[in-house]
């Protein structure tokens, strides 16, 4: 602007209309490009996720069982929801699984990481080795594990009776089927967690290292103290990805045990009931609803991690970049 | 560390690799026996000479290599429209404001609390309602663009794409699409490589989605094909288990290929989030 403002300054010129408005369309049209190349998610996400989860939501509502007309039947889904022994159980299964699995996959992948993070040979094969029950197909394992199991003629009570160990009925008993289901994750996840961790081992700083060792500290006290502290955001990743994973748990149940989780159900998980309602039963309106409560499950979870990641405790180092 | 310590530590990382792989040598023990030799006590330990023979029986009771190509086609086609999708969205997200950009990638990542279940039953009578039910589009459509790959392909894209890339590239009359092509593409290669392999795994071993649509279908998946051979066989437990083993290994195969760059990804794109 060269107009000084001042006693003879003209007043303010309306922008010539036309080319204003022109250059406003181009603007607008200029970003084409990139919102074409961010639509097919949201258009998908839209159709198969955003309208699914609301459409569920009317569901929940009603009495449907797939083919016959829908019966309108308000909250009583959800009141039976609140006194359904079993959805309580199912959440209780699933919790319980998944503590039973991820106490000990933590603490193994964490050992196997700082193996691996030690001076040896072979690493790169270790890696694979251990990493590779993660690709492996769910289903495929869960036949092998059935066999694996086996009351009578399984490998694993042959094992143990080697050593004069009792005869454990892997798939009656309902504690054996949930630790023989916990087994399987710990099995499947262990590796992809270890090389997390090694990953987050690597990346540690190695001067205080130096520093801890010329003060003098032992290895158990260097890691107890020092690796721990400085690994936190990364166990806290691991975490995370253990409860969403482990509120899922669906398919070793399900090939294990069948839609109803074995005797006693003590392999009904959370989505293995919600399975069987919806899709072998037929019962799409209580199905939409449980498909909820497990919403609010999940919603609950995260709360309680996102609370356990905001509240560093003290004393201890700060490590917000630590993982990076 | 101590030669000793170093011992110590080899020694218990190659017994616990052992555990890791037993299941796999079980698997192929079991699927080469017969299934008498199997229930035998004590168990027969090591390979017996009925592979062939056991393959033979699969591949006669059910239709295997029907739901082996299904399977390749779904997890495929499903790996490309990702790959595609997927990065140009990355690229997008990691080089270009726009307006609403931002509140935009933060759907995206607002998407990632959605649990699947829940969409799980309208999807259905979505599918119904298209008419896809029994057919492999109700695995591929939904699956074609996903907010995880987008988002972990965005933070690789950051990093990766210097501004003064696509400077050069737009003074040399690229447009977006053609910068995108010649210029993003070429340089996310090794992050296309890892979204790649995890899409396609994750496609192969799908199970509780193409066991809902693909119900009483003649389209089924290996995974649904395992599962109902464990159905309708449980007697010939040493057939089952061959066919356990040759869904398994294509899936070896391809990951053993690209194990290394694959583990590294894996764990740098998790922390990196």
């Amino acid at each position: 602007m060269t107009a000084i403002p001042g006693v003879d300054a003209p007043p303010a010129r309306p922008a010539p209309p036309s080319p204003s408005d022109a250059a406003r369309r181009r603007r607008r049209w200029r970003h084409l490009p990139q919102y074409a190349a961010i639509s097919p998610f949201f258009v998908l996400f839209a159709v198969f996720g955003l309208y699914p989860v609301l459409y569920s939501l009317y569901l929940a509502l009603q009495r449907w069982d797939g083919v016959g007309p829908k019966k309108f039947v308000g909250l009583e889904n959800f009141r039976y929801l609140l006194t359904d022994g079993q959805f309580w159980d199912s959440i209780g299964n699933t919790l319980l699984i998944w503590v039973m699995s991820t106490v000990p996959m933590t603490v193994l992948a964490l050992l196997i990481a700082l193996g691996l993070n030690s001076s040896i040979r072979f690493k790169g094969a270790l890696r694979i080795a251990y990493f590779m029950p993660n690709v492996t197909s769910i289903v495929a394992m869960s036949l092998v594990f059935g066999s694996i199991f086996s009351g009578e003629f399984g490998i694993l009570n042959w094992f143990l009776g080697l050593f004069g160990l009792g005869h454990v009925p892997w798939l009656a008993d309902p504690w054996a089927i949930r630790s023989a289901i916990a087994i399987m994750i710990v099995w499947r996840w262990t590796g992809y967690n270890a090389i997390i961790f090694l990953t987050g081992l690597q990346a540690l700083p190695t001067d205080v290292y130096e520093a801890a060792r010329i003060d003098g500290a032992g290895p158990v006290q260097t890691f107890f103290r020092i690796t721990l502290p400085l690994l936190r955001p990364v166990l806290l990743f691991s975490l995370v990805m253990s409860a969403i994973g482990g509120l899922q748990t669906f398919t070793e149940s399900q090939v294990l045990l069948g839609d109803r989780g074995g005797p006693g159900a003590a392999g009904m998980t959370m989505v293995l009931y919600f399975y069987g309602t919806a899709f072998a039963d037929n019962d799409f309106g209580y199905g939409a609803a449980i498909a909820w409560g497990i919403f609010v499950v999940v919603v609950l979870f995260a709360i309680l991690n996102w609370r356990l990641v905001q509240r560093p405790d003290r004393g201890q180092v700060t490590t917000e970049e630590g993982g990076r | 560390m101590s030669t000793r310590g170093r011992i110590l530590t080899y020694a218990a990382l190659v017994i616990g690799a052992l555990i890791t792989l037993f299941p796999y040598y079980w698997l192929s023990v079991m699927a080469s026996n017969t299934t008498a030799d199997i229930y035998a006590a004590p168990p027969k330990l090591v390979y017996g000479g009925q592979l062939f023979h056991n393959i033979g029986e699969v591949f006669s009771k059910i239709d295997f290599f029907g739901s082996l190509l299904n399977t390749m086609v779904v997890a495929v086609v499903t790996t490309l429209a990702v790959l595609f999708f997927d990065s140009l969205a990355a690229f997008t997200f990691a080089k270009y404001t726009f307006p609403g950009s931002k509140a935009l990638f933060g759907i995206l990542l607002a998407t990632f609390v959605v649990p699947t279940q829940l969409a799980a039953i309208p999807q259905f009578s979505l599918m119904a309602h298209f008419g896809w039910v029994g057919s492999l589009k109700a695995l591929i459509v939904p699956a074609a663009a996903n907010a995880f790959g987008i988002f972990w392909m965005r933070q690789y894209a950051a990093g990766a794409l210097p501004d003064e890339l696509l400077e050069a590239a737009r003074i040399d009359g690229c447009g977006f699409f053609r910068t995108y092509l010649n210029v993003a593409l070429p340089v996310l290669r090794p992050a296309l490589a890892f979204l790649g392999i995890f899409t396609f795994v994750n496609a192969w071993n799908d199970f509780l989605w193409p066991l809902v649509v693909l119900i009483d279908s003649h389209h089924i998946t290996l995974q649904l094909a395992l599962a109902q051979l464990n159905g309708l066989y449980v007697t010939d437990y040493s057939v089952v288990m061959a066919g356990t083993l040759v869904a398994v290994v294509p899936l070896v195969i391809v990951f053993l290929l690209g194990a290394r760059h694959f583990i590294r990804n894996i764990a740098s794109g998790a922390l990196k989030g």
